[in-house]
């Protein structure tokens, strides 16, 4: 674990740099003007009820969703200038974008590897499929997969291009628990391996205190709270984070004044 | 451009088409039926007319023509629903793909698909119904890229509405098609048809094509501007429809549709 003030201030360089970042639709702000970095080996914990714009701010970086104001650099490249070659360094998987049913999970996975313009596709197609057991799945249809093996089929997509910056939201919310262990292990891995930035959502706790460098716990569209999710929860007299996101979630204000 | 990113399009493509006998079935069935009905049409035509006149370059030829031109627009809105239907937005567009990229990888598609179309539609013309296609000579070649490139058009315009108004929008794509032949005179000479339906047919690329298709078979002289013309309106229509195409989705992204791009979520 590292400690996130000694991230911030030594890292020149940023897998991912949020500056100003406001979204609104209609009257409603989902994102509020926030500003954060993920920097290299590092795993940032973007918490939040739900509705509090953790998605939203995913769907901007990813490109999906236009930002009203604020900028996004991945690896100091501005994605709505050069948004291409931004997204060329990133990846990401998320419950709620499984890959297309009716294609197997080899064909899948090649698909996704020239768009992401994967070299020695078939090889890193089967480092892949090893690294999350997928190999017996090899020419099953991805609609036949259960929800577990899809999630780690999305992983393994996300894992195909050795991303720099990883973006994983509810990564391991339909796994089992020791499947979900051996995920996180494996995403820790991934970041020991390079200069790669991971921005996870979760809403297990303990997940987050074992995986996160640093956690931001947003709510209505504002970051409240940023800190070691280990030391931040003593910090506002509560006894684990799982208290600390009830608090948020329930007395926001109380918090952003405290 | 990239076009490992093209080819990632119309591998998908290849990919759906090969595994299932439902997406290899329309590639040709439904112009094989329209030209062995049409083909037998025009020998009926041909049997109770005044001798001296050919229907079958006139009729079968233009019911093949304006086959390929409608099988070159599904293709390309065919493969622009596998991503509606497979719910695949949020995958296809969180990757490096541009929206050129995206769109060549649909005509690509588009191409390959209405080939097969176009094979076996020329296959049953010529050996069952006798249509030569030395009685068009070269101008077979400008016919089919007008029609082409029409297609095209049509089927980029018909995604784009589709991406804009949601899945259910895909009931305004199909018959694009049948609204438009009245106008663009497959079946019969402009000048059939009353003033103000005649001046709509102006702007219609495959009307050009069907006119001069008719001036050949008569013997008569084909005017190479009027083609100019259709081919160039035809790539204009390409234009706007791209322009449109990219337009919308600014739209999606900047209001957040393509991020939550489900049944019924957009209407």
């Amino acid at each position: 674990m590292k400690d996130p003030k000694h991230l911030q201030a030594s890292s020149a360089s940023k897998v991912l740099s949020i500056a100003g970042l406001r979204k609104r639709y209609g009257d409603k702000v989902a994102v509020d003007g926030i500003s954060f970095d993920v920097a290299p080996n590092e795993i940032v914990g973007l918490l939040g009820p739900n509705g509090a714009g953790k998605t939203t701010t995913i769907n901007m970086v990813l490109g999906l969703l236009e930002p009203n104001a604020g900028s996004i650099r991945i690896e100091d490249i501005d994605i709505t200038r050069n948004r291409s070659q931004a997204l060329e360094r990133t990846n990401f998987a998320a419950v709620y974008a499984p890959l297309p049913g009716n294609l197997t999970v080899a064909q899948n996975l090649r698909i996704f590897g020239l768009l992401y313009g994967v070299k020695g596709i078939s090889e890193r197609i089967q480092e892949v499929l090893e690294q999350f057991s997928l190999e017996a799945f090899r020419d099953v249809k991805c609609g036949l997969l259960s929800s577990g093996e899809q999630t780690r089929l999305g992983l393994a997509k996300a894992m195909l291009n050795h991303p720099h910056l990883l973006l994983l939201d509810e990564p391991t919310a339909s796994l089992d628990p020791a499947i979900a262990r051996e995920i996180r292990t494996k995403i820790r891995e991934f970041i020991g391996k390079g200069t790669n930035g991971v921005l996870w959502t979760s809403h297990n706790m303990y997940e987050v205190e074992e995986v996160c460098d640093r956690v931001l716990f947003l709510a209505h569209g504002k970051i409240l709270l940023e800190g070691n999710p280990k030391t931040l929860p003593p910090e506002y007299g509560k006894d684990t984070l799982e208290e600390l996101f009830i608090a948020v979630a329930r007395e926001p204000l109380t918090l952003a004044a405290g | 451009m990239h076009l490992n990113r093209i080819a990632a399009i119309v591998l998908r493509q290849f990919y759906l088409i090969r595994s299932s006998l439902s997406r290899v079935l329309p590639l040709f069935v439904w112009v094989s039926v329209d030209i062995v009905l049409w083909g037998f049409i025009t020998r009926y035509l041909n049997a109770v007319t005044s001798a001296g006149f050919n229907f079958v370059p006139v009729l079968l030829g233009a019911v093949l023509l304006w086959d390929f031109s409608i099988r070159v627009m599904q293709g390309v809105t065919m493969a622009f629903f596998e991503d509606v239907w497979s719910r695949n937005f949020l995958n296809i567009f969180a990757t490096p793909l541009s929206i050129s990229e995206y769109l060549s990888g649909l005509v690509l598609s588009s191409i390959a698909t209405s080939s097969v179309g176009l094979v076996i539609m020329l296959i049953l013309a010529t050996m069952i119904f006798g249509l030569s296609f030395f009685t068009y000579g070269l101008l077979f070649v400008p016919f089919l890229l007008i029609l082409f490139l029409f297609g095209v058009a049509l089927g980029i315009l018909g995604s784009a509405v589709v991406l804009r108004l949601g899945p259910a929008a895909e009931w305004f794509v199909w018959p694009i098609p049948a609204l438009i032949s009245p106008f663009a005179g497959v079946f019969y000479p402009l000048a059939t048809l009353p003033q103000w339906m005649q001046y709509l047919s102006l702007l219609l690329p495959p009307a050009y094509v069907f006119e001069e298709l008719r001036k050949i078979v008569s013997g008569n002289e084909i005017s190479a501007s009027a083609l100019l013309w259709g081919g160039s309106l035809a790539m204009l229509y390409i234009l706007l429809a791209c322009g449109y195409f990219v337009r919308i989705y600014k739209h999606a992204v900047r209001t957040g549709l393509i991020a939550r791009y489900s049944v019924e979520s957009i209407s």
